[in-house]
């Protein structure tokens, strides 16, 4: 395929440039990091103890995640009902839900004077208190369970409804069903989602902030995070940051041989007969695994809406102020998202090389955290890190969306260049015109997903922020952590709502506004 | 200590643009909320400097001196008060300070002041207060508390200075074996908190039948709010001591303006709000005295305090020896 060198080369330099970015935040600032940690003393039993802790509640919490999302899922796959389809695209919503959000949600509902412990005090038992260990992994489960309830989902519908017929018509029982054909299908799926809630999990850093309570249940991130801001200790944080860092990696590599699940899958819509489970007592315990798992999806939320909206006449000047903030970081997030995701795949698809797409994708493993202290680590000397504290933000928003981006961007314009590469070669349609002309008019659809899932991402993102922020310039999600730890919960219900409003508004304005730009 | 009121403590800036100097303070949480000293202080100091004072609230107390190393030199923090005789070695070994020049300062403190560096503002002890109407019989001692089924709440001895000076009252009672008394303590800490504020607002809340603050907490209640339902159990082992400072920034760009403020420190103007804002002792006591209600608190017959740098050499080995016991 003759193609123009001038387009050839445009195209390799513009994605080799993005693509060394990337590699410098992801592995860049490791090394910074590392120079730094040479100096560090060794590992403290309560460092051995967030290690610890890590992995013990992000074992927990995608164990607990996938046994509830088998029978929710079995549940979901074998039975229809009005308001199916909405809920499996509920199941969708704590992607892009702000953290902080949650915990707020999650503290109306399971705090020491939320809808939970109301009724226990009612029936005269003691209430429960969120903060700690079962409260991380509470708020893991809640944030996960969506997301292993539709890998799941995937698998059960991927098994072609003849067979479910055929079982039927030799008199399987549900258990024979079971054996023969749900098993081998879990046995595929469980591996690959477990790994990625994992990797999740492995990596949390706001819930373990908000709902941690203090050294019985840090995570690595943090640990960083007090060595840094507390200790003022940049060769403990980058230590724990190595730590850190080794731990994504292995759970990574050991996720690319494990079969990953496709993340977004289709057809979710039907459910397949099922004669097997036609008894009055499955049926039962189907709807009311289906009112659970809804109920505690959609409660929290619903609490926000309850507690936030009396608070919004009410809301102090700086939560407006942080939200115009959190506005302009969502916004120039989304554009340095773009800016990296388009060139590195077109790169990717022009060179048909997987490593490109690969190296983009890195930052699935990376941590917030450590890229934020390496990035203070380098910039210290130079500049005042805290000025740039938004950008900064930003930045790394952007980088932590772009495996995402570049899942949905790759194949849509690999099949761009399929059907219409030939002939904007022919015109000789290269560099900014066939951008202009071919892939963004093209590419409307998956580049307004792309915006809106960045956007939102940013919008809710409380990691980076918190180690660079000035006391006085907070973002949303920070200001609503302060709020929180105030306990001023009139007011951090009110900013919670905004943010959840904000945030999916980001999300809906960009991805429509990517489907009417293609229907034109 | 510092107005139970709790709040965000974000500092509101004033939008005015004005050719005025702008003295920035570093401080933290609870003093810069309206029911603290803050509003009152930088009310009264206006009047008298025809500059512009902004409080600037960086979390608790020693989250002041984490963000000032942080920093560098390129801090934008004029003075900062907030932290205690705990760290004032720390803070001095980061060079960030000038001395304060003020030459035998008149103080009304139960111990001799001599620091060049850092003056003092208040002070006050130590203690765990509870609520009279839950419990019945307080702990009379470190033992009792770790005897009974009590919970607790503290701080974080890395962010917040009550929960540094919890950490050196232990180590003043228990010397070696304050690990051990850590461990079986341990169950009864409910949480740690980042700060003074939300320990206490926790406390208020019902998440715990005692919380780590002031002697003088109570007053508060009984001032303000008119509720004398709150109470500070008094130990037999004695009550560990914090004196809260003040500092001058090296780096200031308003050098007079620094001074000028950390002069007015010790006045009748910023002494006399003290008790009933920040509900601690007056370093210096005001011509008015301390408010009625005062003379119901708890006055402890012995007082502990590691002064000079006797806490900075005992700090980090007690903090590592609190934080291994409590994550487990």
């Amino acid at each position: 395929m003759a193609r123009g060198l001038f387009s050839v080369t445009r195209t390799t330099g513009a994605g080799a440039t993005a693509l060394a970015l990337v590699l410098f935040l992801a592995l860049g600032t490791l090394v910074a990091v590392a120079l730094r940690a040479e100096g560090a003393g060794a590992f403290t039993v309560a460092d051995l103890a967030a290690l610890r802790f890590t992995l013990v509640q992000a074992t927990l919490s995608a164990a607990l995640s996938i046994a509830l999302a088998i029978p929710v899922g079995r549940a979901l796959a074998r039975r229809s009902f009005p308001g199916r389809g909405v809920l499996v695209m509920l199941l969708g919503a704590p992607f892009i839900l702000p953290v902080i959000v949650a915990v707020f949600g999650l503290i109306s509902v399971f705090g020491r004077s939320g809808l939970v412990s109301q009724a226990l005090l009612a029936l005269g038992l003691e209430p429960i208190s969120i903060y700690g260990f079962h409260g991380v992994v509470l708020a893991h489960v809640f944030f996960n369970l969506p997301l292993a309830t539709r890998l799941v989902l995937q698998g059960w519908l991927a098994i072609p409804a003849e067979r479910f017929r055929l079982a039927a018509s030799l008199g399987f029982t549900a258990r024979d069903i079971a054996r023969q054909l749900e098993r081998p299908m879990l046995r595929e799926v469980l591996p690959g989602a477990f790994l990625v809630i994992f990797l999740l999990c492995l990596t949390s850093f706001a819930v373990a902030l908000a709902l941690g309570g203090g050294p019985r249940a840090t995570t690595i991130e943090l640990a960083i995070y007090q060595a840094f801001r507390l200790d003022f200790d940049l060769g403990k944080a980058a230590l724990l940051a190595l730590v850190q860092f080794a731990l994504g990696a292995a759970v990574a590599l050991i996720a690319l041989r494990v079969a990953l699940p496709p993340g977004f899958g289709a057809g979710l819509d039907r459910a397949v007969s099922r004669w097997d489970a036609n008894t009055p007592m499955l049926r039962a315990l189907d709807a009311a695994l289906i009112t659970l798992a809804t109920l505690f999806l959609v409660l929290p939320m619903t609490m926000i809406a309850v507690d936030g909206l009396p608070a919004l006449a009410t809301l102090p000047a700086s939560v407006f102020t942080a939200t115009a903030r959190s506005l302009g970081v969502a916004l120039a997030s989304v554009i340095l998202t773009l800016a990296l995701a388009l060139p590195i795949a077109a790169w990717s698809v022009k060179s048909g090389s997987r490593l490109v797409e690969g190296v983009g994708t890195l930052t699935i493993a990376a941590s917030p955290l450590v890229i934020g202290t390496g990035l203070f680590i380098i910039l210290f000397p130079i500049t005042d890190p805290f000025a740039l504290a938004l950008p900064v933000t930003a930045l790394v928003n952007a980088v932590m969306s772009l495996p995402f981006a570049l899942r949905a961007l790759v194949p849509a314009l690999g099949q761009v260049e399929a059907d219409f590469g030939r002939l904007a070669d022919g015109l000789g349609m290269t560099g900014t015109a066939r951008l202009r002309h071919l892939w963004l008019p093209r590419l409307a659809r998956p580049l307004g997903f792309t915006a809106g899932l960045s956007a939102a991402l940013s919008m809710g993102d409380l990691g980076v922020i918190a180690l660079f922020a000035s006391p006085d310039a907070p973002t949303l999600p920070l200001q609503i952590y302060r709020l929180l730890s105030a306990y001023r919960m009139d007011d951090a219900a009110g900013a919670a709502l905004i943010l959840l409003v904000t945030s999916l508004a980001l999300f809906w304005v960009f991805d429509k506004g990517g489907r009417v730009n293609a229907d034109a | 200590m510092r107005t139970p009121i709790i709040a965000a403590g974000l500092v509101c800036m004033a939008g005015a643009a004005s050719a005025q100097d702008t003295l920035t303070v570093y401080t933290y949480d609870s003093f810069v909320t309206e029911w603290g000293p803050g509003p009152v202080i930088e009310q009264r100091f206006q009047e008298r400097c025809d500059c512009d004072l902004e409080f600037v609230s960086v979390g608790d107390g020693a989250e002041i001196l984490s963000r000032l190393r942080l920093e560098g030199e390129r801090t934008e923090a004029d003075v900062v008060l907030g932290l205690d005789e705990n760290l004032a070695e720390a803070a001095r070994d980061t060079a960030l300070f000038a001395k304060h020049g003020v030459e035998s300062p008149q103080l009304d403190l139960p111990i001799e002041w001599q620091d060049d560096m850092f003056l003092p503002f208040d002070w006050g002890y130590f203690a765990f207060v509870y609520d009279k109407t839950r419990v019945e019989t307080p702990p009379a001692s470190f033992e009792e508390l770790a005897e009974s089924d009590l919970s607790v709440v503290i701080q974080d001895p890395r962010s917040s200075t009550p929960g540094l000076g919890l950490v050196l009252w232990v180590k003043a009672v228990y010397g070696d074996d304050a690990a051990d008394y850590w461990e079986r303590l341990n169950d009864q800490v409910v949480t740690v908190t980042k700060g003074w504020s939300e320990a206490y607002g926790m406390f208020l809340e019902g998440e715990a039948d005692m919380v780590l603050s002031y002697t003088t907490s109570p007053a508060y209640h009984l001032i303000a709010e008119d509720d004398d339902t709150k109470a500070a159990a008094p130990f037999e082992n004695g009550h560990y001591m914090q004196i809260e400072i003040a500092g001058k920034v090296a780096s200031t760009d308003n050098p007079d303006l620094a001074d000028m403020f950390l002069d007015f420190m010790l006045t009748d103007g910023f002494q006399g709000a003290i008790p009933t804002t920040n509900w601690m002792y007056p370093a210096k006591m005001p011509a008015e005295g301390l408010p009625e209600g005062f003379d119901t608190l708890h006055e402890p017959e012995k007082a502990l305090v590691y002064l000079g740098s006797e806490a900075e050499a005992i700090r980090d080995d007690a903090i590592e020896e609190w934080r291994a016991v409590s994550s487990q």
